[in-house]
């Protein structure tokens, strides 16, 4: 099924060789930095996790994403999305691959990294984010294999499919709630300390996740001629718009709870990212563009007509993906560790080799996905 | 000084006793089974001796942490903090003038609930029956997870080689490798030998109190009860076992 | 199958990169065995030769999970001696006295490269070691504010 990928164009290729070099860059970064070890990226005592972890947090939240799709095909037969859901499953694997890259290459010994499976550690958050994660990635694999290899066949697939997909349904919300226990359990950081924590990263993914999806799927339609239904577009052009508002709510709800409570240890954390500490204000500028793009999505998003007319409703995907990007990419890591414990105020700016081995993942994802989708236009571009 | 000599003495007692019962297994078992160890530190005491790094020198030098300079990269197991930092106090105008600005020495807090051992996936650290708060270097995987999870920051991420910052080199402790968390361990090699922690022995003030604190007769138990003491964010229900005689 | 001849020749050829090193191995003369310093004084090791030789990683794994997670410091060998588990403190200080003229002859004839060292540091032979605290540095001034 694979092989199906590898019959494209000259203009195919050049953009997989174009991708395959950032990877081959960030390969390099990262073989220098097993050499010099993570004091070769922007980290330090104060901000020990960056851009690595970050982006493993916001991945996670686009793998969840696929139950949008999945869910209402599944459990309420929307038709729809038939065409669809396989996609988002692909992306699903997509970031899952992803994120067990970005937290490997956060490592500092990542040649004992077997070592979470050598001694289980059922109280460790970590440990059920790896059992999470895995399982994700195996259920949509055979997910996706089945599907597809039903659908070249032109044939139904199988019956015992179906209790699988289901399974993945509250298998993807487990996900990205274990990935915020990760960061809500912690009683030193107050940033994180909140409940509201597993809701806001489900909303922003479900916001984030299908948006990458829709710009995904405008390409695809665009160049590989994929046929994909206006209607299911704007169905889930419809979820991003529910999905967004949900998820500035309950920002919205947490800076009430922060800011009328005024206790100190919550509100630091929120000035500093948002009016700067102590005369730090690296993450000011990321935070405010953040913001405003969230409320020029929301409204494009709202209004019926930019949001059913395809150029700017692909403006909004945008503005909705780089908006929780930063906001989920680096502003949610980061500004939990400012002020430390100690009240140290220390700014993270990730350094050039850390950005490429970023860059480097995001090519092998963007590698994944084109082929990915490949397979599936030739598959059924051999159906007509 | 000499109270800490004489609880020392006792210890180191036992622990020849239980040397003796486990040679019969092949080897001895570790004596320190039934005690809860503290550290109490005599906030007045150790201001006295204004400027003085006897205890982190000692701690240093008997433990190779290296002295690197980037602030960054800085590995600490013990180090000093100013006293309205320490305890997040948020109207510095109001400490008495004898505290305030001053600096208190901080470490590892030795919790007894320790969201670190909580957070770490691989168990590389965990709690011993006598309190210690240790690590196992060989099992650390470098995820920091504790890190993030210690609400004192107390742990130092070895994000370079030490090797190349180390003052002097005892062959008595090992180094760290790169990529690996580190911490006080309470100078649990030391108390093996029945010896107290390296910080204690060399504090010339006498300000550095440690002990067993399930021996009701312990000196640290008579001055915990007898001066008021505070402990780090005790709100956060970590339990520290370092107290801060006021 | 189309291009059989090419996969084919692509396998081989595969396969005999990836095999290369036992190629070689086995083409070239045997080197020849490590002369190793033996420990002055002592004639018995904590378990005997030819077992060291072969498992010592083993034995001292073992000794780090004892001392490290079990807090259990002295081992008792078949005789009935008692040692310090560590490998800085007894291998080498009371027997291999020279690390490079026994471990890394060994390990460099192996060609193995193990990590203790990372870590563990070698005692020098001068005896040159710093341990225990040093003597306490501080300013003449006591504080005047208490």
């Amino acid at each position: 099924m694979l092989e199906k990928a590898l019959a494209g164009g000259r203009r195919y290729w050049a953009w997989i060789a174009g991708l395959a070099a950032v990877a081959c860059a960030g390969a390099w970064c990262y073989a220098l930095q097993l050499q010099t070890g993570l004091g070769m990226t922007g980290l330090s005592r104060d901000v020990t996790w960056g851009l690595y972890i970050a982006q493993f947090t916001f991945f996670v939240g686009v793998a969840a994403s696929a139950v949008m799709v999945v869910l209402p095909y599944y459990l309420h037969d929307y038709k729809v999305f038939g065409r669809v859901t396989i996609l988002g499953e692909f992306l699903a694997i997509t970031s899952v691959v992803m994120c067990g890259l970005f937290i490997f290459v956060d490592m500092g010994q990542p040649s004992r990294v077997l070592n979470v499976l050598r001694y289980p550690t059922p109280w460790s958050m970590m440990f059920w984010d790896m059992v999470a994660l895995g399982g994700y990635l195996i259920l949509n694999v055979v997910i996706t294999r089945v599907s597809l290899e039903a659908e070249r066949n032109d044939t139904a697939p199988p019956r015992w499919i179906r209790p699988v997909i289901v399974l993945s349904i509250p298998w993807a919300i487990s996900i990205h709630t274990v990935t915020a226990f990760l960061y809500n359990g912690l009683p030193g950081r107050s940033f994180w300390l909140t409940a509201i924590l597993a809701p806001r990263f489900l909303a922003s993914a479900f916001a984030a996740g299908p948006a990458l999806l829709i710009l995904l799927c405008l390409a695809a339609r665009r160049w590989w001629s994929l046929r994909i239904a206006d209607e299911a577009i704007r169905k889930i052009a419809l979820i991003v718009a529910y999905a967004m508002a949900v998820h500035v709510f309950f920002v919205l709800l947490e800076v009430f709870t922060v800011f009328y409570s005024q206790v100190p240890e919550h509100v630091d954390h929120f000035r500093y990212l948002y009016a700067g500490l102590d005369g730090h204000t690296a993450l000011v500028p990321w935070m405010w563009t953040s913001a405003c793009l969230a409320v020029v999505a929301l409204v494009l998003l709202i209004v019926p007509s930019t949001r059913t007319s395809e150029p700017t409703l692909a403006g909004a995907c945008v503005a909705v993906f780089v908006s929780l990007w930063i906001d989920k990419g680096l502003g949610l890591v980061v500004g939990g560790f400012v002020p430390s414990p100690l009240g140290a105020v220390t700014d993270y700016v990730p350094t050039w080799p850390e950005m490429m081995i970023t860059a480097g993942v995001w090519a092998l994802g963007a590698i994944m996905v084109t082929g990915f989708f490949k397979v599936t236009a030739e598959v059924r571009a051999g159906e007509r | 000084m000499s109270a800490t000599r004489r609880c020392f003495l006792r210890m180191a007692g036992s622990a020849a006793a239980a040397a003796a019962t486990g040679a019969a297994l092949g080897c001895a078992s570790p004596a320190a089974a039934t005690r809860r160890w503290a550290m109490a530190i005599d906030v007045r005491k150790c201001l006295e001796l204004d400027g003085c790094r006897a205890c982190i020198d000692a701690c240093h030098q008997a433990h190779n942490v290296p002295a690197i300079p980037d602030r960054a990269h800085e590995v600490k197991w013990i180090w000093k903090e100013p006293f309205e930092r320490t305890f997040a106090i948020e109207d510095p105008d109001t400490v008495t003038a004898a505290l305030r600005g001053r600096e208190v020495l901080v470490f590892c807090n030795h919790c007894d609930n320790p969201p670190c051992v909580r957070v770490c996936p691989t168990q590389a650290t965990w709690k011993r029956d006598d309190g210690v708060v240790a690590i196992d270097e060989h099992r650390c995987i470098g995820c920091r997870y504790c890190v993030a999870a210690c609400p004192y920051g107390s742990r130092s991420f070895n994000f370079v080689d030490p090797r190349p910052f180390l003052v002097h080199t005892t062959s008595e402790y090992p180094t760290r490798t790169r990529g690996v968390v580190e911490k006080c361990n309470l100078c649990e090699e030391r108390l093996a030998k029945g010896q107290p922690p390296a910080c204690v022995r060399a504090c010339p003030g006498g300000a550095m109190l440690f002990g067993d604190l399930r021996d009701p007769d312990s000196e640290i138990r008579k001055t915990l009860a007898a001066r008021y003491s505070i402990r780090r964010k005790p709100e956060l229900g970590t339990r520290p076992q370092v107290y801060y005689v006021i | 199958m189309r291009n059989r001849i090419l996969i084919l020749a692509g396998l081989a050829l595969c396969l005999a990169a990836l095999t290369w090193p036992v190629w070689r191995a086995l083409a070239s003369a045997p080197a020849p065995a490590p002369s190793l310093a033996r420990p002055v004084g002592a004639t018995r090791c904590v378990a005997p030769v030819g077992f060291m030789r072969t498992s010592h990683m083993t034995l001292l794994a073992e000794w780090r999970d004892r001392v490290v997670r079990d807090g259990v410091r002295t081992y008792t060998d078949a005789d009935g001696r008692v040692v310090t588990m560590s490998l800085s403190g007894t291998c080498l200080r009371a027997c291999h006295a020279d690390k490079t003229k026994f471990c890394d002859r060994c390990h460099d004839y192996a060609g193995v490269k193990p990590t203790c060292w990372g870590c563990h540091v070698v005692p020098t032979a001068t005896g040159a070691i710093v341990s225990g605290p040093a003597a306490p540095s501080r300013s003449s001034r006591p504080g005047a504010a208490l």
